[in-house]
This record gives structure tokens, C-alpha cells and sequence, in this order.
């Protein structure tokens, strides 16, 4: 497994009123080849503000990338033109989004659709493009493909159009996979069929795949490796087994927390108290201090740094002074 | 879409007989004795009897009505009382002038106005749009007749570039008068276009269009334009059938022989088979038209034929 994506000290802000707003503020990760990477945080947490700078999709929002590196197989993303980012798009890193009622064209046919993808990176013209697009239809598990290449959008049910929209945005064997709350929308028993088909298709392809998502159930069910991020910044980052055994970061063990358990009764679901503060409105120390339950005197004053400790990093005053203890301790025995 | 559109056609039926029916009974809502008004005021006893026999007044109603619909189905809108020509003809002369200057128009009006609006739309808040949407909003504000006289002025009696008036000179003579029509209309398609696309250019289909690779071009002329013509339909559609009847002002301004003048003409004559004639000649039109958009939406959006 090799480096896939690389996302170097990415700032992204936002033109507001009162100037420029730092919304990610100089995060670090990757995305290794076939491997799934969760991107989990609440609303507001700047989640796919990171997809869509990854992307470059900033276009229609009033962001902008500030600083940093996005190295994709080893080439610099923001160092290429719009041309020929645009050949990236689609073929090499595609993007999946949350509402599939919206994000397929309303007016223009399935088949249509793909095919434009498809021709478009992929050299292929008329009845190869076609046979192509029925296959990926296929692929994805769609009955009477044929058929469904000549039906509009409205015809399907929305978790049929997701299979859509996975179908097309992978038609030209893309490496890395952002899917962006791709099963948000949809009814629950359609969402682990989703999520099955991404798994399937992640092991057959052997392509990345960036899950941005709220749910941590989601995270559980596919991926390998899970990043939380709070306030435009990463605070935790570790495998699934580590977080779910061991969360570092009280921002992600208030997420874990927030699952509601079969058995429990309604009164006892917990919520983290609070909100994710705006960019304008930042607290001066640990971003999550406002809602914190440990909070200390430090952590108003001063913000962590993200302390990597064996293959695993968090953003927390209380965790970085016990694991100094367990140090001191440790070289005490 | 082939058993929709005989569908809405099948459904035309019942409203074309009721405009008929509303048509028939224009004259009978004339005040007073209309074979009277119609003869005028110096008409003797006689002569009024002779008009009411002409129009088959003195029948019952309902024989009136049936004989008034046979006719009509035979293409007999009855005689002009000013000219004792057949009203038939009397259109069927005004019409194609008027179909030429309107279809013009329309055609210039929908080329240079939806061509305004993407390029506002595309920069938006940026100089394209902003002058753009100055040439829509003088468009709208310039009255046609000034716009008419000016270009006279202009391109006739200064440049001697085209007839200051009529339709002797061939295409030529429908340039200028086109133009004054036309100007409003593309002003409000432009409008309309720019609007529907700005909000269009929000959607979110749009981004799969970018996380495809598509370019810029691509997206608003394969993606974008489709989806945000059904208002621009819907005004060039309306303006359509508005000028289908004729424009009494643009009309007059260049001594044009169309719909509008000779329906002015009639009224001041009381011409009153001419102008039932006329008014069942524009509902007519603004059925068709109106069957028109509406095919047109179910082609612009696929929800609409099949709910």
C-alpha cells in the first residue's frame, strides 16, 4: 500500500464581508491505495470544504485554497492548470455526492450521462461508450440496465440513483474514490447496500476511497482508517479498532457516545452539548474547550498541537499530559 | 410524447367551442339593436331590416348559433359591412405580414436575448453582465414607437438603407420594424434567461458536471440551458401570441398592412363581422401557441409528460 493522495498543510478560506475566513486551517493526511479513509466530523467541521478543495471544486462557493499541497500519485493537484485538472476530474479522482435526487441532471437521460463521462476520458465513442455505460449499470447492480440507459433521473428510486452516480463516477477507473455522505439521503437498508457495493467495488479496483461522513456506524461498517475533524482542523486520527476501543480526543469519544444503542432507552441518548463555534467566533485555545467535559484551565489558553504517538495523532491537552505521565512512569520502572 | 401531444390537442376541443360560443354572442351584447348600429344612423327602417336579414338575425337563437358554426366550419366568417368584401380575405391578406414580422421578431428577439442572459449569468456581477442587463433594461424601457422613429430616422431617412415604411421592399421592409418589436422582448428573455441560469448554475447537478471534468462551455450549454429555459418559454411564448395579433403602434409607425391596423381600422368603422373575425382569429392563435409551450415544456422537462 502506497501513498495514493497526500494532503500536505491544506488551508482553505473562505471571501466573506470582513475579508478572508480561515475555514481549514493547515490540515495533514492520506489516502494510501485501496484503502478506505473516513472523514468524520458534525456539520461545520469543514469536512467538505477539505473534499471539494481536494477536488478543486470551489468554483460556485465563495472558497478558495490559501496554501498547501495536494500530491496525487506524486504530482502537485494545485500546481496544475484548470485544463488539465479538469482531465483529472472524473478519470483519476472522482466525487460522489449526498443527495442522488439532485445531483443527477433532471433533463438529460441516464445513459446520456455516463456516456458523457465516458467519452470524455476515455477515448471511446458510440456503441463502445454504450456497451461500456450498460456495464458499469451493471456493475453496480442495477437491473435491466438497458432499459434504465433511456429513463430520466425521476424514474428511479434514490438509492437506484446513487447505484447511478456510482456507476458514472467510476466508468473511468478512478484511483481515489471521495465520497461525500454518500448515504446520508437514503433509507437505512438501502444505505448498507450502498456501502456493500463500495466495499465490493474499493476490493475488485483496488482504488482509494476519502468517506466523508457524520455517522460513525458508517465509518464501523467499511473503513480502515478514521479521521475526525472539529472546527477546521484534525483532532484525532487512528484506525477504526483504535478509535472505537480506545477514542483519544473527548470530541470523538462525545461521537461515539452520540450512537444510539439498541436497548437503551430514548432519554438516555447522549449529545455533545454545544455547537461547532463559526470560523468568526473561534475560541483562543483548544477549539472544542467550550464544549469539553475535561476541560482544563490550559486548554483556554493555548490550542495542542496534534502529537503523534504510535501511528496515532490527537489534539488534546488531557491526553498528551497522561500519556507524559505513562512516559515519566514508564522510565521509572 | 406523441399520445401527450394528441392528448392536449384532444383536450383543445371543449375550449374552442366555448371561445366560439362567447364569439357568436359578441353581438348580441352590443347594446340596443345591433342590426340598427350596425346600419348606422341615417339608415332608413328598410335598410336596417336589410342588415338584419344579412346577419340572420330575425332567426331564433339557437339557429343562429348552428348556422353561425356551419359557416365557420366552411370557412365563411361572414362580409365586411365597410367593404362588402368576405372577411376571409380580408384577413387572409394581413396575415402573412404579419406572421413574417412576428416569427422575425420572435427569432431575434430569442437568439440575441438568450445570448445576453448566459453570458450575464456566466459573469455574473462582472462588466458582460452588467451590460448586458443595461441593453435588457433599456429594451424595456424604450417605448416601440420612439424606437421605430429613431431607426426610421436612422436607417431610412439618413442611411437610405431601408424603406422608411410598408411591405413593398421584400425582406427589407421587415428589418427595421422587427427590430422595434422585438426590442422589448429580447430585453425580458434576456432577463428571464439570465435569472432561471444564475439559479440553475447553483444546482447541484452542476457540480457532478464539474467532478466529471466537463469544462465550463460544456456545462452551461449541455447542462444548465435546458434546465433553466422553461421561464424563457414561457415569456417568449406569451410575447408570441401577443404579437401574433398584430402591433396597432409598430404597425401604424411604419404603415405596415397587418392584423393590428386593419383590427384599429374595423373598429373605427364598427366593422363588426371583421372584428369577430379577428378576435376568433388571435384566440385561435394564442391556443396554439399556448399548445405549443406546453409541448415545449414536456420536451425541456421529462417530469411534465410523464405526470
Amino acid at each position: 500500500m502506497g501513498s495514493l493522495l497526500q494532503v500536505n498543510n491544506l488551508k482553505t478560506g473562505f471571501h466573506t464581508e470582513d475579508g478572508m475566513q480561515t475555514v481549514i486551517t493547515g490540515i495533514d493526511f492520506e489516502v494510501n491505495h485501496g484503502e478506505i479513509v473516513g472523514l468524520v466530523g458534525e456539520s461545520g467541521s469543514g469536512k467538505s470544504v477539505t473534499s471539494l478543495s481536494i477536488m478543486q471544486l470551489l468554483h460556485d462557493t465563495p472558497g478558495e485554497i490559501i496554501d498547501g499541497e495536494i500530491i496525487y500519485k506524486g504530482e502537485d493537484l494545485l500546481k496544475l492548470s484548470e485544463k488539465k485538472m479538469r482531465q483529472y476530474r472524473g478519470n483519476e479522482l472522482s466525487m460522489i455526492f449526498q443527495e442522488p435526487m439532485t445531483s443527477l441532471n433532471p433533463v438529460m437521460k441516464i445513459g446520456k450521462q455516463i456516456i458523457e463521462t465516458i467519452s470524455l476520458h476515455l477515448n471511446m465513442s458510440g456503441q463502445k461508450a454504450k456497451q461500456h455505460a450498460v456495464s458499469m449499470l451493471e456493475s453496480v447492480g442495477i437491473p435491466r440496465a438497458k432499459d434504465i440507459m433511456n429513463e430520466y433521473p425521476h424514474q428511479l428510486s434514490g438509492g437506484m440513483r446513487q447505484r447511478v452516480m456510482i456507476a458514472m463516477q467510476i466508468s473511468c477507473n478512478p484511483s481515489l474514490l471521495i465520497a461525500d455522505e454518500p448515504t446520508t439521503a437514503l433509507d437505512v437498508t438501502i444505505q448498507a447496500q450502498i456501502l456493500d457495493l463500495l466495499k465490493d467495488i474499493q476490493e475488485k479496483t483496488n482504488m482509494g476511497i476519502l468517506m466523508i461522513t457524520h455517522d460513525l456506524g458508517v465509518v464501523a461498517e467499511i473503513c480502515d482508517r478514521v479521521i475526525v475533524m472539529y472546527a477546521g482542523r484534525i483532532v484525532e486520527q487512528a484506525t477504526v479498532k483504535e478509535i472505537f476501543n480506545n477514542p483519544k480526543h473527548p470530541y470523538t469519544k462525545g461521537l461515539i457516545d452520540s450512537i444510539p444503542k439498541i436497548g437503551a432507552g430514548l432519554d438516555e441518548l447522549y449529545s455533545i452539548p454545544g455547537a461547532v463555534p463559526s470560523p468568526k467566533n473561534m475560541p483562543k485555545g483548544c477549539k472544542f474547550a467550550p464544549r469539553c467535559e475535561h476541560v482544563m484551565d490550559i486548554c483556554n489558553l493555548e490550542e495542542p498541537a496534534l502529537a503523534m504517538e504510535n501511528g496515532r495523532s490527537s489534539r488534546c491537552w488531557l491526553t498528551q499530559e497522561q500519556s507524559q505521565q505513562e512516559g515519566v512512569v514508564g522510565h521509572g520502572q | 410524447m406523441w399520445q401527450y401531444i394528441i392528448k392536449r390537442i384532444l383536450g383543445l376541443i371543449p375550449l374552442l367551442l366555448v371561445i366560439s360560443f362567447v364569439i357568436f354572442m359578441f353581438i348580441h351584447l352590443i347594446p340596443g339593436d345591433p342590426a340598427r348600429l350596425m346600419a348606422g344612423k341615417d339608415a332608413t327602417l328598410e335598410e336596417v331590416e336589410e342588415v338584419r336579414q344579412s346577419l340572420g338575425l330575425h332567426e331564433p337563437f339557437v339557429k343562429q348559433y348552428i348556422s353561425y358554426m356551419g359557416n365557420l366550419l366552411q370557412g365563411d366568417l361572414g362580409y365586411s359591412i365597410k367593404s362588402g368584401a368576405p372577411v376571409v380575405d380580408l384577413i387572409l391578406d394581413r396575415v402573412m405580414p404579419t406572421l413574417g414580422l412576428t416569427f422575425l421578431s420572435i427569432i431575434w428577439a430569442l437568439v440575441i436575448g438568450i445570448l445576453i442572459g448566459v453570458l450575464s449569468a456566466v459573469f455574473r456581477d462582472k462588466w458582460p453582465d452588467r451590460l448586458g442587463m443595461l441593453t435588457a433594461v433599456s429594451g424595456i424601457s424604450l417605448p416601440n414607437f420612439w424606437l421605430g422613429l429613431v431607426l426610421i430616422q436612422l436607417f431610412s431617412v439618413q442611411l437610405g438603407l431601408f424603406p422608411t415604411g410598408g411591405d413593398d421592399a421584400g425582406w427589407k421592409s421587415y428589418i427595421l420594424p422587427s427590430f422595434a418589436l422585438g426590442a422589448g422582448i429580447m430585453a425580458m428573455i434576456a432577463r428571464f434567461t439570465r435569472s432561471s441560469l444564475v439559479n440553475t448554475l447553483k444546482q447541484e447537478f452542476i457540480r457532478t458536471g464539474r467532478a466529471k471534468g466537463l469544462s465550463g462551455t460544456s456545462i452551461v450549454f449541455g447542462h444548465a440551458l435546458k434546465n433553466s429555459l422553461i421561464p424563457v418559454v414561457t415569456v417568449a411564448g406569451l410575447q408570441f401570441g401577443f404579437l401574433l395579433g398584430g402591433s396597432v403602434v409598430v404597425e401604424t409607425v411604419f404603415s405596415f398592412p397587418g392584423l393590428g391596423r386593419l383590427l384599429i381600422d374595423s373598429i373605427q368603422f364598427r366593422d363588426y363581422p371583421v372584428i369577430q373575425a379577428e378576435i376568433l382569429f388571435f384566440s385561435l392563435q394564442f391556443i396554439l401557441v399556448n399548445l405549443l409551450v406546453d409541448i415545449l415544456y414536456s420536451y425541456l422537462n421529462p417530469k411534465i409528460r410523464y405526470d
